[in-house]
Protein backbone atom coordinates (compact mmCIF):
# COMPACT_ATOMS: atom_id res chain seq x y z
CA UNK A 1 0.00 0.00 0.00
CA UNK A 2 1.24 3.71 -0.75
CA UNK A 3 2.58 5.24 2.07
CA UNK A 4 0.21 8.27 1.30
CA UNK A 5 -2.85 6.07 1.50
CA UNK A 6 -1.59 4.61 4.59
CA UNK A 7 -1.39 8.19 5.89
CA UNK A 8 -4.66 9.00 5.11
CA UNK A 9 -6.62 5.86 6.21
CA UNK A 10 -4.50 6.28 9.57
CA UNK A 11 -5.38 9.76 9.62
CA UNK A 12 -9.32 9.75 8.75
CA UNK A 13 -9.33 7.08 11.40
CA UNK A 14 -7.97 8.69 14.11
CA UNK A 15 -9.96 11.85 13.61
CA UNK A 16 -12.84 9.30 13.52
CA UNK A 17 -12.34 8.19 16.58
CA UNK A 18 -11.61 11.82 18.60
CA UNK A 19 -14.61 13.25 16.66
CA UNK A 20 -16.89 10.03 17.80
CA UNK A 21 -17.97 10.84 21.31
CA UNK A 22 -17.97 14.66 20.57
CA UNK A 23 -20.39 14.54 17.90
CA UNK A 24 -22.83 11.46 19.29
CA UNK A 25 -23.37 13.30 22.37
CA UNK A 26 -25.72 15.55 21.04
CA UNK A 27 -27.65 12.45 20.25
CA UNK A 28 -27.46 9.83 23.50
CA UNK A 29 -27.13 10.76 26.99
CA UNK A 30 -24.54 9.90 29.13
CA UNK A 31 -25.17 7.85 31.90
CA UNK A 32 -24.18 8.85 35.17
CA UNK A 33 -22.20 5.84 36.19
CA UNK A 34 -19.94 6.91 32.87
CA UNK A 35 -20.23 10.73 33.95
CA UNK A 36 -18.14 9.41 37.18
CA UNK A 37 -16.04 7.17 35.09
CA UNK A 38 -14.47 9.76 33.37
CA UNK A 39 -13.03 11.84 35.84
CA UNK A 40 -10.52 9.21 36.36
CA UNK A 41 -9.31 9.34 32.66
CA UNK A 42 -6.50 11.93 33.51
CA UNK A 43 -5.10 10.19 36.86
CA UNK A 44 -5.20 6.51 34.50
CA UNK A 45 -3.99 7.92 31.70
CA UNK A 46 -1.28 9.91 32.54
CA UNK A 47 -0.34 7.62 35.33
CA UNK A 48 -0.64 5.00 32.68
CA UNK A 49 2.07 7.12 30.38
CA UNK A 50 4.57 8.09 33.35
CA UNK A 51 5.09 4.65 34.88
CA UNK A 52 6.31 2.92 32.78
CA UNK A 53 8.43 5.88 31.62
CA UNK A 54 10.49 6.28 35.12
CA UNK A 55 10.69 2.50 35.59
CA UNK A 56 10.87 0.60 32.77
CA UNK A 57 14.61 0.82 31.33
CA UNK A 58 14.58 -1.28 27.91
CA UNK A 59 11.23 -2.99 28.70
CA UNK A 60 12.48 -4.32 31.78
CA UNK A 61 11.83 -3.20 35.29
CA UNK A 62 14.57 -1.22 36.94
CA UNK A 63 13.84 0.21 40.66
CA UNK A 64 17.32 0.72 41.46
CA UNK A 65 19.77 4.16 42.18
CA UNK A 66 21.32 3.55 38.60
CA UNK A 67 17.55 4.42 37.10
CA UNK A 68 18.22 8.17 37.09
CA UNK A 69 15.36 8.42 35.46
CA UNK A 70 13.25 7.06 38.01
CA UNK A 71 15.36 9.26 40.60
CA UNK A 72 15.21 12.12 38.49
CA UNK A 73 11.03 11.59 38.26
CA UNK A 74 10.42 10.77 41.87
CA UNK A 75 12.13 14.79 42.85
CA UNK A 76 9.69 16.02 39.83
CA UNK A 77 7.18 13.81 41.88
CA UNK A 78 7.76 15.88 44.96
CA UNK A 79 8.10 19.53 43.26
CA UNK A 80 5.23 19.32 41.53
CA UNK A 81 3.29 18.25 44.59
CA UNK A 82 4.73 21.21 46.42
CA UNK A 83 4.48 24.07 43.67
CA UNK A 84 1.57 22.58 41.48
CA UNK A 85 3.72 24.53 39.32
CA UNK A 86 4.26 23.27 35.36
CA UNK A 87 6.94 25.15 34.80
CA UNK A 88 9.01 24.72 37.87
CA UNK A 89 8.45 20.94 37.96
CA UNK A 90 9.85 19.97 34.48
CA UNK A 91 12.76 22.47 34.85
CA UNK A 92 13.61 20.67 38.40
CA UNK A 93 13.40 17.40 36.75
CA UNK A 94 15.68 18.03 33.75
CA UNK A 95 18.32 19.91 36.03
CA UNK A 96 17.63 16.78 38.08
CA UNK A 97 18.68 14.64 35.26
CA UNK A 98 20.95 16.98 34.05
CA UNK A 99 23.38 16.86 37.03
CA UNK A 100 22.97 12.99 38.23
CA UNK A 101 24.04 12.17 34.39
CA UNK A 102 26.71 14.27 34.78
CA UNK A 103 27.77 13.52 38.51
CA UNK A 104 27.45 9.62 38.45
CA UNK B 1 -10.23 42.05 25.06
CA UNK B 2 -13.39 39.69 24.19
CA UNK B 3 -14.25 36.32 26.40
CA UNK B 4 -13.25 34.31 22.93
CA UNK B 5 -10.29 35.69 23.24
CA UNK B 6 -9.70 36.04 26.54
CA UNK B 7 -10.05 31.87 26.39
CA UNK B 8 -8.34 31.19 23.23
CA UNK B 9 -5.05 33.06 25.02
CA UNK B 10 -5.81 31.24 27.85
CA UNK B 11 -5.56 27.94 26.36
CA UNK B 12 -2.40 28.85 24.46
CA UNK B 13 -0.81 29.50 27.96
CA UNK B 14 -1.88 26.43 29.58
CA UNK B 15 -0.03 24.61 26.75
CA UNK B 16 2.99 26.74 26.90
CA UNK B 17 4.76 24.44 29.71
CA UNK B 18 3.90 21.31 26.99
CA UNK B 19 4.82 23.01 24.49
CA UNK B 20 8.25 22.56 26.18
CA UNK B 21 8.17 18.57 25.94
CA UNK B 22 6.68 18.73 22.45
CA UNK B 23 8.94 20.59 20.69
CA UNK B 24 12.12 18.08 20.89
CA UNK B 25 9.71 14.87 20.43
CA UNK B 26 8.86 16.79 17.42
CA UNK B 27 12.05 17.32 16.04
CA UNK B 28 12.87 13.12 16.86
CA UNK B 29 10.14 12.53 14.96
CA UNK B 30 11.50 14.49 12.21
CA UNK B 31 14.75 13.16 12.25
CA UNK B 32 13.69 9.51 12.72
CA UNK B 33 10.98 9.37 9.88
CA UNK B 34 13.66 10.32 7.76
CA UNK B 35 16.40 7.79 8.85
CA UNK B 36 13.41 5.06 8.32
CA UNK B 37 13.10 5.64 4.39
CA UNK B 38 10.34 8.69 4.57
CA UNK B 39 10.46 11.29 1.95
CA UNK B 40 10.57 14.60 3.20
CA UNK B 41 6.97 15.50 2.38
CA UNK B 42 5.39 12.58 3.91
CA UNK B 43 7.31 13.04 7.24
CA UNK B 44 6.01 16.05 7.58
CA UNK B 45 2.95 15.60 6.12
CA UNK B 46 2.34 12.81 8.46
CA UNK B 47 2.35 15.11 11.44
CA UNK B 48 -0.85 17.55 10.15
CA UNK B 49 -2.69 14.33 8.47
CA UNK B 50 -2.44 11.86 11.55
CA UNK B 51 -1.15 14.36 13.97
CA UNK B 52 -0.76 11.76 17.12
CA UNK B 53 2.87 11.68 18.16
CA UNK B 54 3.18 7.98 19.21
CA UNK B 55 0.95 6.83 16.32
CA UNK B 56 3.47 8.80 13.97
CA UNK B 57 6.88 7.07 15.68
CA UNK B 58 5.27 3.57 15.42
CA UNK B 59 4.62 4.46 11.93
CA UNK B 60 7.99 5.44 11.53
CA UNK B 61 8.73 2.21 12.95
CA UNK B 62 6.85 -0.22 11.13
CA UNK B 63 7.90 1.65 7.74
CA UNK B 64 11.53 0.62 8.57
CA UNK B 65 10.48 -2.81 9.31
CA UNK B 66 8.59 -2.58 5.64
CA UNK B 67 5.55 -3.86 7.02
CA UNK B 68 2.17 -4.15 4.94
CA UNK B 69 0.11 -0.97 4.78
CA UNK B 70 -2.76 -2.09 6.31
CA UNK B 71 -0.98 -3.22 9.67
CA UNK B 72 0.10 0.37 9.39
CA UNK B 73 -3.41 1.41 9.09
CA UNK B 74 -4.64 -1.54 12.34
CA UNK B 75 -1.63 -0.47 14.02
CA UNK B 76 -2.38 3.45 14.18
CA UNK B 77 -5.60 2.74 14.85
CA UNK B 78 -4.93 0.70 18.09
CA UNK B 79 -2.86 3.12 19.35
CA UNK B 80 -5.18 6.15 18.71
CA UNK B 81 -8.04 4.10 20.54
CA UNK B 82 -7.54 5.98 23.51
CA UNK B 83 -8.35 9.33 21.55
CA UNK B 84 -12.52 7.51 22.34
CA UNK B 85 -11.97 8.11 25.66
CA UNK B 86 -10.64 11.93 25.14
CA UNK B 87 -13.58 12.45 23.35
CA UNK B 88 -16.34 11.11 25.51
CA UNK B 89 -14.45 12.53 28.47
CA UNK B 90 -14.56 15.84 26.71
CA UNK B 91 -18.19 15.57 25.23
CA UNK B 92 -20.00 16.84 27.68
CA UNK B 93 -18.41 20.27 27.65
CA UNK B 94 -19.09 20.32 24.21
CA UNK B 95 -22.10 19.55 23.12
CA UNK B 96 -23.53 23.07 23.04
CA UNK B 97 -20.83 23.80 19.99
CA UNK B 98 -21.97 23.43 16.16
CA UNK B 99 -20.94 20.30 13.97
CA UNK B 100 -18.26 22.78 12.33
CA UNK B 101 -16.41 23.23 15.63
CA UNK B 102 -16.94 19.76 17.00
CA UNK B 103 -14.93 18.67 13.82
CA UNK B 104 -12.23 21.33 13.89
CA UNK B 105 -11.87 20.77 17.88
CA UNK B 106 -11.49 16.85 17.00
CA UNK B 107 -9.24 17.17 14.48
CA UNK B 108 -6.89 19.28 17.32
CA UNK B 109 -8.01 16.81 20.07
CA UNK B 110 -4.34 15.31 21.25
CA UNK B 111 -3.30 13.91 24.49
CA UNK B 112 -1.42 17.48 24.94
CA UNK B 113 -4.56 19.27 24.32
CA UNK B 114 -7.01 16.95 26.09
CA UNK B 115 -4.73 17.58 29.68
CA UNK B 116 -4.87 20.97 30.19
CA UNK B 117 -8.46 21.45 28.67
CA UNK B 118 -10.06 18.55 30.96
CA UNK B 119 -8.21 20.11 34.13
CA UNK B 120 -9.71 23.65 33.19
CA UNK B 121 -13.53 22.32 32.47
CA UNK B 122 -13.91 20.49 35.25
CA UNK B 123 -13.00 23.35 37.19
CA UNK B 124 -15.26 25.56 35.76
CA UNK B 125 -18.12 23.49 34.21
CA UNK B 126 -19.26 24.85 30.89
CA UNK B 127 -19.05 28.42 30.15
CA UNK B 128 -20.34 30.00 27.21
CA UNK B 129 -17.29 30.27 24.87
CA UNK B 130 -15.14 27.51 26.75
CA UNK B 131 -14.23 25.60 23.46
CA UNK B 132 -12.26 28.58 22.37
CA UNK B 133 -9.93 27.08 25.27
CA UNK B 134 -9.48 24.11 23.42
CA UNK B 135 -9.03 26.10 20.24
CA UNK B 136 -6.52 27.71 21.82
CA UNK B 137 -4.45 24.85 23.41
CA UNK B 138 -5.02 22.53 20.01
CA UNK B 139 -3.88 25.27 17.62
CA UNK B 140 -0.76 26.20 19.88
CA UNK B 141 -0.10 22.45 19.53
CA UNK B 142 -0.72 21.78 16.37
CA UNK B 143 1.69 24.51 15.14
CA UNK B 144 4.68 23.67 17.45
CA UNK B 145 4.16 20.17 15.77
CA UNK B 146 4.58 21.26 11.93
CA UNK B 147 7.59 23.67 13.10
CA UNK B 148 9.45 20.93 14.91
CA UNK B 149 8.72 17.91 12.88
CA UNK B 150 10.49 20.70 10.07
CA UNK B 151 13.61 21.25 12.41
CA UNK B 152 13.85 17.74 12.67
CA UNK B 153 13.79 16.64 9.37
CA UNK B 154 16.81 19.44 8.42
CA UNK B 155 18.65 19.13 11.17
CA UNK B 156 18.39 15.27 10.94
CA UNK B 157 20.21 13.21 13.48
CA UNK B 158 22.19 16.18 14.66
CA UNK B 159 20.58 16.07 18.44
CA UNK B 160 23.15 15.05 21.01
CA UNK B 161 21.31 12.30 23.43
CA UNK B 162 23.10 13.79 26.35
CA UNK B 163 20.69 16.22 26.21
CA UNK B 164 17.53 14.00 27.28
CA UNK B 165 15.09 16.32 26.18
CA UNK B 166 12.83 13.83 25.46
CA UNK B 167 12.26 13.44 29.43
CA UNK B 168 10.44 16.99 29.33
CA UNK B 169 7.41 15.01 28.20
CA UNK B 170 6.77 12.29 30.95
CA UNK B 171 7.88 14.94 33.32
CA UNK B 172 4.92 17.60 32.02
CA UNK B 173 2.51 14.01 32.82
CA UNK B 174 3.57 14.43 36.23
CA UNK B 175 3.16 18.02 36.18
CA UNK B 176 -0.09 17.44 35.64
CA UNK B 177 -1.28 14.51 37.42
CA UNK B 178 0.29 15.14 40.66
CA UNK B 179 -2.65 17.79 40.94
CA UNK B 180 -5.44 15.98 40.23
CA UNK B 181 -4.26 13.81 43.02
CA UNK B 182 -6.59 15.02 45.39
CA UNK B 183 -8.56 12.27 47.33
CA UNK B 184 -8.48 8.46 47.80
CA UNK B 185 -10.54 6.86 44.47
CA UNK B 186 -7.98 9.58 42.45
CA UNK B 187 -4.77 8.00 43.64
CA UNK B 188 -6.32 4.39 43.46
CA UNK B 189 -6.76 5.03 40.08
CA UNK B 190 -3.67 6.51 39.16
CA UNK B 191 -1.85 3.91 41.19
CA UNK B 192 -3.85 0.91 39.34
CA UNK B 193 -3.06 2.58 36.00
CA UNK B 194 0.45 2.77 36.32
CA UNK B 195 0.49 -0.65 37.91
CA UNK B 196 -0.75 -2.19 35.19
CA UNK B 197 0.73 -0.20 32.55
CA UNK B 198 3.93 -2.00 33.60
CA UNK B 199 2.67 -5.48 34.21
CA UNK B 200 1.25 -4.94 30.33
CA UNK B 201 3.80 -3.08 28.86
CA UNK B 202 4.75 -6.02 26.75
CA UNK B 203 1.18 -6.31 24.81
CA UNK B 204 1.89 -5.29 21.16
CA UNK B 205 -0.02 -1.99 20.00
CA UNK B 206 0.45 -0.46 22.85
CA UNK B 207 -2.43 -1.90 24.39
CA UNK B 208 -0.83 -1.98 27.47
CA UNK B 209 -1.83 1.62 28.04
CA UNK B 210 -5.40 1.33 26.90
CA UNK B 211 -5.79 -1.96 29.45
CA UNK B 212 -4.38 0.39 32.47
CA UNK B 213 -6.15 3.10 31.40
CA UNK B 214 -9.56 1.69 31.59
CA UNK B 215 -8.72 -0.34 34.58
CA UNK B 216 -7.37 2.40 36.57
CA UNK B 217 -10.90 4.40 34.89
CA UNK B 218 -12.52 1.15 36.66
CA UNK B 219 -10.98 1.52 40.32
CA UNK B 220 -11.46 4.83 40.64
CA UNK B 221 -14.98 4.83 39.96
CA UNK B 222 -15.65 1.78 42.17
CA UNK B 223 -14.33 3.28 44.91
CA UNK B 224 -16.09 6.78 44.71
CA UNK B 225 -19.24 4.78 44.65
CA UNK B 226 -18.40 2.73 47.88
CA UNK B 227 -17.06 6.16 49.93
Amino acid sequence: MNIWLVMLLGGVITFGMRFSLIYLFGRFQVPETMRRALHYVPPAVLSAIVFPELLLRDSVLDVSFDNLRLLAGSFAILVAWFSKNTLITILAGMIALFLLQYFL
Amino acid sequence: MSEKTKQFWAGVRAEVPLLIGVFPFGMIYGALALNAGLSKPAAQMMSSIVFAGSAQFVTTQLVHEAAPGLVIVLTIAVVNLRHVLYSASLAPYLAPVSTRWKTLLSYLLTDEAYAPTILKYEKEEVTPHGHWFLFGAGLALWTIWQISTALGIFLGTAIPESWSLDFALPLTFIAMVVPVLKNRPAIAAALSAGIIALLAYSLPYKLGLILAALVGITVGTFMEGRE
